[in-house]
């Protein structure tokens, strides 16, 4: 129940800690924390502007992408609390989710006929061809390293913690699964959420045509990828609990707005990269990822 | 009896064109009496596959055949698994063939391809149910046969002649292949039944040998990947059914072939998995990858079945390579991936290739760039395609999650489980998640391109719906993809008989795939899904009844035209570039010159592989080398003649006893 309510209620306040972030590191004030939830009321109350080349994929797109995210949400462990779906090989299920996600924006995105619109459609499904293996990498090392099958048993690992001996190849996941973290909800340096160039963007510019309720479900949609990605890290980054429920849940929620921080500041410190050289930076997360794995096989 | 009414069908399929074959060429009654005999009989075979699958073995029986001893045909849970595409497809084509390539307006062809579409269907029935080389080879060559007539429909295109040529060159490597195969066979085990040998039957090298013909002769039908040359091509050329067909089945009986062969053999060596998973590995990525860079519309299936075909070989090699460690929950797993996509892939590729013959019957062209915004002219066929394109990409709520599915969970399990060999098969992982998500690119670039956007010629802008028997096919193909993603706990069973009949050198019973595969979960999570989606759609679409409709954004530009729209070329141009040192696109773009440069075109293409860049090179080399034979054949009989004179002088001088009369001479 807390992590349903969880799950839906908190990723817009990471939007806006990351905001607060950046504008902090930029010597601004900076919209309040909650301003991701006023955005998102003010979306739903408006009224929907379709272009006239659309058809109903344009409608399914954010809403396929809502369903898939909450419900990828629902195989996640939250802390150090079950996942309220667990059976073996829901792993592949959590990636096809995301896969199933992008055929949607993708074709919502092609489906108003822009040509910016294409080329932002174009980079998301060829980066993904680069970030979906770093991801598999990334799930194999888990697997091999707690011998589980579900997304629960392999995060929250073996029974006494992880061991040690496996601690090189975890430290090397958890980097590539920050890069795959922030290409997939597509932050500087792959994608710079607050451009206002069309030609330069990836994921704002697939949604240029959505407009109130839609946007809201897109914006919703993104925040909660944020969440359900940003879950899946903790574990492997910081996997500390106190023992007692009621502790572990603020922690958890502190360790998460905790990571917010962190890709705000990355967010401060850095350039977006060129587009050609994405490519480069998810090859690399993928040779982490790799390289983790084959650190196993010793 | 079911062996029986399989037997009777495969009676009735073959000889449903004859009565067209007596009437007029104008009369169109003789192919709706063969679509008749041929939905009679599909359901008479499936009827029979049915009852074959909950019998479990039925008695083989002999068939009376002088020239080469009796041959026997049998029916058991396997052959009942591939009889239920053959009879599926083979139903629903010759019904889709009526609105598509109806008799009145190709008197020309029409009676042909429904005859050779009966026989097609025929022969692979034969070859799935028969338990002795021969009746299996019988089986074989009239498929093969067959389907080089079904893919020349169109002789008097020049391209389709071309194609069919290519298939039939490489359709009889395969049949020479196999028939060596066969031939070694018979002097290993004595015998031409096709029976499980005991193990320590064969020496290794028998084995080995066995295994690699086996291996080139049915990866050539399968179209694995340098082999597949042949397939794109005929694919392409051949009428929308009959490359469903093809596709969707015919080149699974290059995977039966595989999968019965290899159940004969015993103990098979770790060796024989790894490579077939290495070859599954590399058809799938490489097939996908020439997907994204073709431009014609069922070039690109063609290529996304070679794809697909990775990943069944993935399947099987993983199962070998469990038989080989003794592991019965990667046999298991892995053949039921294998299987499994079998069953999906004929379905959603029958289901594509049906489509694309609509869209080709609506709008006039394969040319995917000349395509678009069909979604308003074509809904159905939108829709349909839609689903396909979910399926294909092995996207969670339909059937293609399944299969794949079930090929990751064994994967993961031989790295949990397995020693370092183990952990070296789980490299195949990352493989197949990028296969899925190239697949995903190169479809929903293909759906986009064709279906939505603007239209980008007038043929796409007059589109129109196909009619009724067309649409109906594809309704049964699509309903078929989403039973088995919904409800994937149905086919667990039916694979559980097929796994077990397969690996029958067992002395334990294999775990069901129940107890190792979350079939439930999934669907239950997939039925969710999908209501969920329904009715957050319900909701919106209730609650925007009066949505404003404006023109698309396009930077403050007010009439965006379909030349701005982004073209199936420049989606997939990235990743094209990303697989260049595979694809090696060529470019030809013209030079730009003067203050005032002519209007001119740039076209792309990447060719294939294999044929083109290795295999016609390579040809016309040798036919340069053979030049000098020339002088030889010159069009005078006269010199014919002489030449048949000359042979039959050396052949009879081979009787003429030399060594005595050279020894008589020197005795003398």
């Amino acid at each position: 129940m807390i992590h349903v309510s969880l799950l839906l209620v908190l990723p817009p306040m990471l939007l806006g800690v990351i905001n607060k972030t950046k504008a902090w590191f930029s010597g601004c004030v900076g919209p309040p924390l909650l301003q991701t939830y006023y955005d998102l009321a003010k979306l739903m109350r408006k009224s929907l502007v379709l272009s006239a080349t659309t058809t109903w994929v344009f409608l399914a797109g954010p809403i396929v992408t809502l369903v898939t995210v909450v419900l990828a949400g629902l195989l996640v462990p939250v802390g150090r609390f079950d996942a309220p779906i667990v059976f073996s090989g829901d792993l592949i299920l959590f990636a096809y989710l995301f896969g199933l996600a992008r055929f949607f924006t993708t074709a919502a995105a092609l489906d108003t006929g822009s040509a910016f619109e294409g080329m932002g459609a174009a980079r998301e499904v060829t980066f993904a061809c680069l970030s979906e293996p770093a991801l598999f990498f990334a799930l194999l090392v888990l697997v091999k390293v707690s011998g589980s099958l579900t997304l629960t048993g392999m995060l929250h690992g073996p029974a006494g913690g992880f061991s040690m001996a496996v601690a090189a190849p975890l430290v090397l996941v958890a980097m590539g699964l920050f890069v795959i973290l922030l290409a997939e909800t597509c932050r500087i340096p792959v994608d710079d959420p607050n451009t206002h160039l069309e030609l330069t963007m990836i994921h704002e510019v697939m949604v240029l045509d959505h407009s109130g309720p839609l946007l809201g479900v897109v914006l919703y949609a993104s925040a909660l990828k944020m969440f359900v990605l940003g879950t899946v890290l903790l574990h492997v980054l910081a996997p500390f609990q106190t023992g007692q429920a009621w502790l572990d849940w603020p922690l958890f929620v502190l360790e998460l707005l905790g990571l917010a921080v962190v890709i705000g500041v990355v967010e401060s410190v850095m350039a977006r990269l060129r587009m050609h050289h994405v490519p480069y930076l998810l090859t690399a997360a993928m040779l982490l990822c790799g390289f983790g794995f084959l650190l196993l096989l010793r | 009896m079911p062996l029986e009414l399989v037997l009777i069908a495969i009676c009735c399929v073959s000889a449903s064109a004859l009565p067209g074959l007596c009437m007029a060429r104008s009369s169109v009654w003789g192919q709706r009496i063969a679509v008749a005999v041929m939905v009679g009989a599909a359901i008479l075979g499936l009827a029979g596959a049915w009852s074959g699958f909950s019998l479990g073995k039925t008695p083989t029986l002999g068939l009376i055949w002088p020239a080469v001893g009796n041959s026997m045909v049998g029916l058991d849970a396997l052959s009942a698994f591939f009889l239920f595409p053959i009879f599926i497809v083979g139903g629903l084509g010759s019904i889709y063939g009526l609105g598509y390539w109806p008799q009145r307006q190709y008197p020309g062809n029409g009676r042909k391809l429904c005859l050779f579409w009966g026989l097609l269907v025929a022969g692979m029935a034969l070859l799935v149910i028969s338990r002795h080389a021969m009746a299996f080879l019988l089986g074989w060559e009239v498929m093969a046969l067959s389907a080089y007539f079904l893919i020349s429909t169109q002789d008097y295109r020049q391209e389709c002649r071309r194609s069919g040529w290519t298939y039939l060159i490489a359709t009889h490597v395969s049949t020479l292949t196999l028939f060596a195969m066969f031939s070694l066979w018979r002097w290993a085990t004595g015998s031409f039944s096709l029976q499980p040998v005991a193990g320590q039957a064969m020496s290794r090298e028998v084995m080995n040998s066995l295994f690699f013909l086996s291996l080139i002769g049915f990866g050539l039908k399968a179209g694995m990947m340098p082999l597949h040359f042949w397939l794109p091509g005929a694919h392409a050329n051949a009428p929308s059914h009959v490359s469903a067909m093809l596709s969707g089945v015919m080149l699974k009986m290059g995977i039966y072939g595989l999968v019965r062969f290899l159940s004969l053999l015993p103990d098979p060596p770790a060796v024989w998995g790894e490579l077939i998973l290495a070859l599954g590995a590399v058809s799938g990525l490489l097939g996908i990858a020439f997907a994204i860079g073709q431009h014609d519309l069922k070039r690109l299936l063609a290529y996304s079945s070679i794809e697909n075909i990775g990943i069944m070989l993935m399947g099987l090699g993983l199962a070998m390579l469990g038989r080989s460690a003794g592991r019965p929950e990667w046999v298991v797993l892995g053949m039921a991936g294998c299987l499994l996509h079998v069953w999906n892939h004929s379905l959603f590729k029958s289901l594509l290739f049906l489509s694309a013959g609509s869209v080709v019957h609506g709008g006039h062209t394969r040319q995917i760039d000349h395509l678009g915004g069909l979604t308003r002219r074509m809904p159905w066929t939108s829709g349909m395609f839609l689903l396909g394109v979910v399926a294909i990409c092995g996207l969670p709520p339909l059937n293609g999650f399944v299969s794949e599915l079930l090929v990751y969970l064994g994967l993961l399990r031989s790295g949990t489980t397995g020693g370092a060999g183990g952990s070296a098969v789980v490299l195949a992982i990352p493989v197949l998640a990028m296969i899925g998500t190239l697949a995903l690119a190169c479809f929903v670039n293909v759906y986009s391109a064709v279906f939505l956007g603007l239209p980008r010629t007038h043929a796409a802008e007059d589109a129109h719906e196909s009619p009724l028997t067309m649409r109906g096919p594809m309704v049964v193909l699509a309903a078929g993809c989403a039973t088995i993603g919904l409800a994937p706990v149905l086919v667990g069973p039916i694979l559980d008989r097929a796994i077990a009949n397969w690996w029958s050198d067992t002395s334990s019973v294999p775990p069901s795939l129940g107890s190792l595969a979350p079939l439930g979960a999934v669907g239950a999570v997939a039925v969710s899904l999908v209501a969920l989606i329904l009715a957050l759609t319900v909701g919106l679409t209730l609650r925007n009844r009066r949505a404003r409709r404006v023109g698309t954004w396009d930077c403050g530009y007010a009439h965006p035209t379909h030349h701005m729209q982004y073209t199936a070329s420049s989606f997939a141009q990235m990743i094209v570039a990303m697989f260049h040192w595979a694809l090696r696109p060529r470019m030809h773009r013209p030079r730009i010159e003067g203050p005032f440069p002519q209007p001119s075109r740039m076209h792309s293409h990447v060719d294939d592989a294999v044929l083109d860049r290795l295999l016609l090179p390579a040809s016309r080399c040798v036919q340069r080398w053979f030049d000098w034979f020339h002088r030889f054949q010159q069009g005078l009989t006269q010199h014919y003649v002489l030449y048949i004179l000359i042979t039959v002088i050396l052949m009879l001088s081979t009787l003429i006893p030399f060594n005595e009369f050279i020894a008589r001479l020197f005795a003398r």
